[in-house]
């Protein structure tokens, strides 16, 4: 990436004003710096799941999406969970509503 | 999508009953979050109230601590020797718990200006300075910048002459930096904490610079 | 086993990164790979990068910060020769640029 080109900087946020980020994204921060922390998987893993996804991630994906995804692949290789438990787990989420809200459970 | 804003000001406390963007429709990868979130804590790994601990702590961490630092270095010749020297050490002693960051301050001169980028991801010192700005995460940053930094400042509205060396500093490792820019001219006579006032964020990543102090209303 | 290429009589020793360009997850950035620069401090070891993305047990290996003049990256496309890059390179990844 470093030395491609690349069209100008994407300057929604100027001058200061910081970017509201969404409590999904906020939990998605969380969630990797929580298992990393744990020792479930490395900024390197990251990074290379990340690669791994390619240029096109870039213009199909958000930042945040591109980070859940691969915090889900790294907690998955360092065996937090199956690709079962995930799969059965999504379905159930996804039964419970239409909107974030309906479908994230309320914080015990 | 419309914002609440109200949670800048006060940490968001869990369980918080309304959220607007509660009310967008749910993603395949808010799906995954949750579906994630949710068998971490079912398999004990970790619990809900940590989870929201760690949201509340990184809400509390913005660019005034980084500016706490500047304004310091920029009073203080000791402290400054000593985060030139270990700047983990230097801010942790001022009592920002960076954690296992290395930290390493760069400063701005009349002679060179330091930016920092990381092409490999997007790391950032954000233990210190709080979440990165979405453009420093940006394709077009992380390929641009290593390559034609001039080019990008003036993006910045910062134009630098010739005789002024950029040095692009990538965080390829397990480094985070932080820019210490040049002081304005003129606020021999300011007190610490309003120089602080005068260090932007972008100030700190490189892509700006302190506010002059004739600027300020008074 | 690759000499150390730094002790402290060394500093700002001149040195290549290698020009190798294997595939998967490295993390010496491919715009450096065959580029001149010279040793600005030494890190210290950490591990192995390489072997952590892949969750294997990682060695630690010595890491140095390199500085890259422009020119030396980007040849007559620099924007201004004498602006450099910075960039921690793990040891394995250079060697000596003075050899003949």
């Amino acid at each position: 990436m470093g030395g491609d080109t690349a069209g100008p900087i994407p300057m929604e946020q100027r001058p200061d004003a910081d970017h509201d980020f969404a409590l999904w994204e906020k939990r998605v921060d969380a969630l990797m710096i929580l298992g990393s922390a744990k020792g479930f998987f490395t900024v390197d893993g990251l990074r290379r799941v990340l690669e791994d996804l390619g240029e096109d991630a870039f213009e199909t994906m958000t930042y945040y999406e591109r980070w859940i995804m691969a915090v889900n692949q790294n907690l998955i290789e360092g065996g937090a969970y199956t690709t079962a438990d995930l799969a059965a787990k999504m379905a159930d989420v996804t039964a419970r509503g239409d909107t974030y809200g309906d479908a994230a459970a309320p914080v015990k | 999508m419309p914002h609440d804003h109200h949670d800048h000001d006060t940490l968001n406390p869990p369980g918080h009953p309304y959220r607007a963007d509660d009310d967008a429709p749910l993603s395949y990868w808010q799906v995954m979050e949750i579906a994630v979130r949710e068998l971490l804590v079912e398999k004990g790994i970790t619990t809900a109230s940590e989870i929201a601990a760690q949201i509340d702590t990184m809400d509390a961490r913005t660019p005034s601590n980084g500016a706490q630092v500047v304004a310091r270095a920029w009073c203080d010749p000791e402290f400054h020797a000593a985060l030139m020297d270990d700047a983990s050490e230097a801010t942790h002693a001022m009592g920002f718990d960076i954690g296992a960051l290395k930290l390493i301050a760069v400063e701005n001169t009349d002679e060179v200006h330091n930016m920092i980028v990381c092409t490999l991801c997007s790391c950032y010192p954000r233990n210190l300075l709080g979440l990165p700005p979405d453009w420093y995460k940006s394709r077009a940053y992380r390929s641009r910048t290593v390559r034609e930094p001039r080019s990008v400042l003036a993006e910045f509205g910062v134009i630098l002459p010739d005789t002024t060396k950029i040095r692009v500093h990538d965080s390829t490792a397990d480094m985070r930096y932080i820019v210490i820019p040049n002081r304005p001219e003129g606020t021999e006579n300011m007190s610490q904490n309003d120089l602080s006032g005068l260090v932007t964020r972008d100030s700190m990543i490189g892509t700006g610079l302190a506010i002059p102090s004739l600027s300020l209303d008074a | 086993m690759q000499q150390h290429l730094l002790n402290e009589s060394r500093l700002m020793q001149k040195i290549r990164v290698k020009h190798l360009m294997p595939p998967g997850h490295v993390r010496t950035p491919a715009y450096l790979r065959g580029k001149v620069g010279v040793i600005e401090r030494s890190l210290g070891a950490f591990p192995n990068p390489e072997d952590l993305a892949y969750g294997v047990t990682a060695r630690a290996l010595p890491l140095h910060r390199v500085r890259f003049r422009m020119a030396d990256v980007w040849g007559a496309n620099a924007e201004n020769p004498n602006d450099t890059l910075d960039a921690e390179i793990y040891e394995h990844w250079l060697e000596p640029a003075d050899a003949t």
